[in-house]
């Protein structure tokens, strides 16, 4: 069918008309508006452009604060002034953040690199020139006023860690966003504030609120006359974590003096009581804006306390390890609860002799006994029975060898060997010797203290994994639930009711029995079953120069336990760097003291009178 | 293939589409310079002659436009579809992000804008779909669900970019197009209450969306509301447009623009630093030009020799004036700013060279007006 009848052509011409009409109006519109602003208000445009007074305040969102399961604040907010300039409103930028520095008496303020800052970005966005200034501070600016034009304070929140160190490699800390994180988080500003680790990063969204603006009219010397439109800001939620306050304290002051991660977590649902590393430190210094000479100390510190060893940290699990092990052969059949072993102190496997931890020997042991006194010689043997790649596959169901996937950056994996590991990895054959090593936590394999704990913790349930988490609710700031974290299964260890008495049964005597290894973390009146490990960092004769400092020989000393033993409430993995100590002589007493500590607080008096005469009392 | 140099063909080739055309590019290309300008680097220059080399790119697409004979477009409709939705496919998987959203293919040298090319696709399907299902007492409802299907996928993948904007000008594009193919009296008359019942429903709509999703709806539509980005922008803006006057403030002399007052100013905003300058008469100017483009180009879509070459101009042109209107209705704060560039004026190469290339198709229209060359019927 054509156009080129008359009648299509004359209806088209009609439309054309019509539409000819319409854009000649359009632009008409367009050229009326264009007159009224122009022509017509042009004067008052152009006194506007010719002392352009319209400044763009950001308004920053209050961040949300973190509060532990019994509502007390963990994470705080407090009021604080930082110094700002508006580049555009001062004559020299660098003289005048000079004076700035004068008046604030703070000589260490690197003028060259805010002169830098202040290039490449409009020139009447302000610039932060120090947050957190104290009230003399305050005082001599303000009086300073007119000497410093441009310059004005910015009273806003300023993140707080009441406690400290305490806990900071879970909470996190905030810090100025960095060019690399503009990239990647659309909606932020140079100058905004970021959570930069643990909680304070991996929660960011929920955290960090709406921010607002205000459009605010300024005069020639860049102060506030009025403020024209503003859209308020959205305070940040809340968070509610499991953790509790007193307990991670008293972990906190019990691990003073050593380096090492406590992690305790509720055996039923996951959820992390506590989770302490050491060494640590202040995130405060962050919040406030750190300096360079802060920032190169704790970088440079040999002890890396920025490391959150609950979970950075890989460490040979050592006899711990021998849970997964005592697992594996039971549910396949390598050993019966009624298998006998004999230790002679050192066992010897393919011309190379493996020692147990007990030179004389333990005599004809059988697995109950093995684990109590975490005999070597019968993990050896079991182990070859096991092979390496079923080791490897225990260890898997129980979440060894991959992330447990709690919301923290940069988890560590660990490693749980196999030969296809090893052929990939090496692109060598496994040799049999090396499953003796892994059969009791030695050689390649590598457990961080959270992996550890959530071990313990799937044997105290029943077999269950639970994903690890912090969180357990997220509350806006009119107090309501958004969001609940409830507990998530990620997998079942598949062990038999049998299997798991008998490693439950014989936990508890390691704690409980005369001979048990890990006597010391018995409590008087509540049955605490546990593991001993003992890493070694380095294999007797193998040392090398570079290790010339003795402490870095040391063993590194494990414990994990659960208790109490019959109806389990906490899971406790102790990890002690070069203790210079078994896992018994002290990490048990640190979990013992953790376990003291946990119940009082849960039993209350009831417990305090039945312990009473224990000698040593936590809190 | 007929020549492009037929003595015939070049009588009728349009001149004044072609230098209304490049008046504006010019004019435009001498903006850049100005919005770019900076006193103590060749950063102006440097835009400038880039925008002056997409033009040159731009005339040889446009004469390549010119060369073949538009029929033959309609044969290869759906090939060009398909090629234009796979380019915009390929966005999600290896497009470049700027500012949050991914509209762009970077090819290293040069990047492409798909939704470009995309529209003009669609202008050619929809051109081609409406020549043959034309029907003497009007288009029926049922005729419009073959072009809202083929208009779907793209609107859908650029309102995913996200690129609202974008989006809104390819409606308006297809919805231009309907009207011209004529729908029923019956077909308005639904159209018409469809739009007429659900605005009394609106207020019972919104009140089930959630209270950030109506502050997201609010902002979009009152952006002073949003005073830290866009009503900022508009502030500026109007500032910049306003204080021009009626001579505008010289060449080089926007102070808006010198200190940085406006956001995004060789792209979105180029007409505020334009009419800062030039001022009420520099403005009526160009407004004039556009103006008479479009006129020019209703004429050519008037003389068309059959349904198809009046429907791919009119395509071509209405997606000119949605955009001209839109970028001009919101640097004068008449519209919300949804970051569109002005026609032919505003900097960026794959947006200038498919402009001019489509602007090609429609002096090829007019051209082969004579031409005995018919688009075999179904």
């Amino acid at each position: 069918m054509q156009l080129n009848s008359r009648e299509g052509t004359n209806e088209l011409r009609r439309r054309l008309l019509i539409c000819g009409v319409g854009v000649a109006g359009l632009f008409a519109g367009i050229g009326l508006r264009l007159y009224r602003l122009q022509v017509g208000q042009g004067e008052t445009w152009r006194s506007l452009s010719e002392n352009n007074r319209i400044r763009l305040q950001r308004l920053a969102a209050t961040r949300g604060l973190i509060y532990d399961r019994n509502g007390d604040p963990l994470v705080d907010n407090r009021p604080s002034f930082d110094v700002v300039v508006v580049p555009e409103d001062t004559e020299d930028l660098a003289a005048t953040i000079q004076r700035v520095a004068r008046f604030l008496r703070v000589p260490d303020l690197n003028v060259k690199q805010l002169v830098q800052a202040a290039r490449g970005r409009p020139p009447y966005e302000s610039l932060v020139i120090r947050r957190d200034v104290d009230y003399d501070a305050v005082v001599a600016l303000e009086t300073h006023q007119l000497e410093l034009p441009g310059v004005s304070l910015d009273a806003g929140p300023l993140r707080t860690y009441p406690y400290g160190p305490v806990g900071s490699h879970l909470f996190g800390y905030v810090g100025e966003i960095s060019e690399s994180e503009l990239g990647q988080n659309p909606g932020y500003r140079m100058g905004d504030l970021i959570g930069k680790a643990g909680a304070e990063k991996s929660w960011e969204t929920r955290l960090r609120g709406v921010p607002g603006g205000q459009q605010i009219e300024v005069d020639a010397l860049g102060r506030k006359l009025r403020v024209l439109s503003r859209v308020p800001q959205t305070q940040g939620n809340n968070m509610i974590l499991s953790v509790d306050r007193r307990l991670q304290l008293f972990i906190e002051q019990r691990m003073a003096e050593h380096q090492g991660s406590v992690v305790v977590m509720k055996p039923d649902t996951g959820e992390i009581l506590a989770m302490v590393s050491k060494p640590t430190f202040d995130p405060n210094v962050f919040a406030r804006g750190i300096r360079r000479d802060e920032w190169r100390q704790l970088t440079g510190d040999r002890l890396k306390p920025l490391n959150n060893r609950a979970i950075h940290g890989q460490y040979p699990p050592g006899s711990t390890f021998k849970i997964v092990t005592a697992a594996a052969a039971l549910e396949e059949g390598q050993v019966t609860p009624f298998t006998r072993i004999f230790c002679g102190g050192s066992y010897r496997f393919a011309n190379r002799t493996f020692r147990c931890w007990k030179r004389g020997g333990h005599g004809s042991v059988d697995l109950h006994r093995a684990l109590v006194e975490s005999c070597d010689v019968y993990f050896y043997q079991v182990g070859v029975k096991l092979g390496v790649d079923a080791i490897a596959d225990y260890s898997h169901r129980f979440g060894l060898g991959e992330p447990t996937g709690i919301a923290l950056d940069h988890e560590k994996p660990g490693l749980i060997p196999s030969t296809g590991w090893k052929r990939a990895r090496f692109g060598e054959p496994w040799f049999q010797g090396e499953t003796l090593s892994v059969a009791i936590g030695q050689g390649y394999v590598l457990a961080t203290p959270l992996q550890m704990a959530s071990v313990i913790a799937t044997v105290a349930n029943g077999g269950t994994r639970y994903r690890p988490h912090f969180v357990r609710r997220i509350e806006n700031a009119a107090g309501d639930v958004v969001e609940e974290i409830l507990p998530e299964v990620v997998g079942t260890a598949g062990l038999r009711k049998s299997t798991l008495l008998q490693l439950r049964e014989a936990l508890r005597d390691v704690v409980n029995a005369p001979r048990g290894t890990g006597k010391k973390a018995k409590l008087p009146n509540i049955d605490v079953g546990g593991k001993t490990g003992t890493s070694q960092v380095f294999k007797m004769g193998k040392q090398t120069k570079t290790h010339n400092l003795a402490r870095h020989l040391r063993d590194h000393a494990w414990f994990v336990a659960f208790a109490p033993v019959d109806a389990p409430e906490i899971a406790i993995a102790v990890l002690i760097e070069h203790a210079g100590g078994g896992g018994g002589a002290v990490a048990a007493p640190v979990a013992h003291d953790v376990a003291d500590f946990y119940f009082a607080l849960t039993r209350g008096r009831s417990y305090q009178v039945a312990s009473a005469g224990t000698p040593e009392r936590g809190a | 293939m007929r020549l492009m140099f037929d003595r015939r063909l070049v009588y009728h080739f349009d001149f004044v589409l072609m230098l209304l055309m490049l008046a504006i590019v010019g004019i435009g290309t001498v903006s850049v310079y100005s919005a770019d300008y900076d006193p103590a680097s060749s950063r102006g220059a440097i835009f400038a002659a880039r925008q002056a080399m997409w033009a040159t790119l731009g005339v040889l697409g446009a004469l390549i436009m010119v060369a073949f004979d538009y029929r033959k477009l309609e044969r290869y409709a759906y090939v060009a579809y398909a090629a234009g939705l796979a380019l915009l496919l390929a966005v999600p998987v290896i497009g470049s992000t700027t500012n949050g959203s991914k509209r762009w293919l970077d090819f290293g040298f040069f990047s492409l804008q798909p939704s470009e090319m995309m529209k003009l696709a669609l202008i050619i399907v929809l051109a081609r779909y409406f020549h043959r299902s034309m029907r003497p007492e009007g288009l029926r409802l049922r005729d419009l669900a073959v072009p809202a299907l083929l208009s779907l996928p793209p609107v859908a993948l650029i309102l995913a970019q996200p690129d609202l904007g974008t989006a809104g000008v390819f409606c308006f594009v297809v919805a231009s197009m309907v009207v011209l193919a004529g729908p029923s009296p019956r077909t308005w008359a639904i159209i018409g209450g469809v739009a007429l019942s659900v605005l009394p429903a609106m207020p019972y709509l919104m009140s089930h969306l959630k209270p950030y999703q109506l502050k997201r709806i609010e902002t979009f539509l009152s952006p002073e509301l949003d005073p830290l980005g866009a009503g900022y922008h508009v502030i500026q803006s109007k500032i910049a447009i306003g204080s021009g006057g009626l001579y505008g403030k010289g060449f080089l002399h926007g102070t808006q623009n010198q200190l940085h007052f406006l956001p995004e100013q060789h792209t979105d905003f180029i007409f505020s630093v334009f009419s800062e300058e030039w001022g009420f008469v520099g403005a009526t100017i160009l407004i004039s030009l556009y103006l008479a483009l479009m006129m020019r180009g209703l004429v050519v879509v008037g003389r068309a020799k059959e349904r198809f070459g009046a429907l791919l101009a009119f395509g071509v042109l209405s997606n000119v004036l949605w955009q001209a209107v839109i970028n001009l209705g919101m640097t004068t704060g008449m519209l919300p700013v949804v970051g569109i560039t002005l026609p032919f004026f505003s900097y960026g190469g794959s947006s200038l060279v498919t402009l001019m290339a489509g602007l090609g198709l429609v002096i090829n229209v007019n051209m082969r007006r004579f031409s005995k060359d018919r688009i075999p019927n179904l």
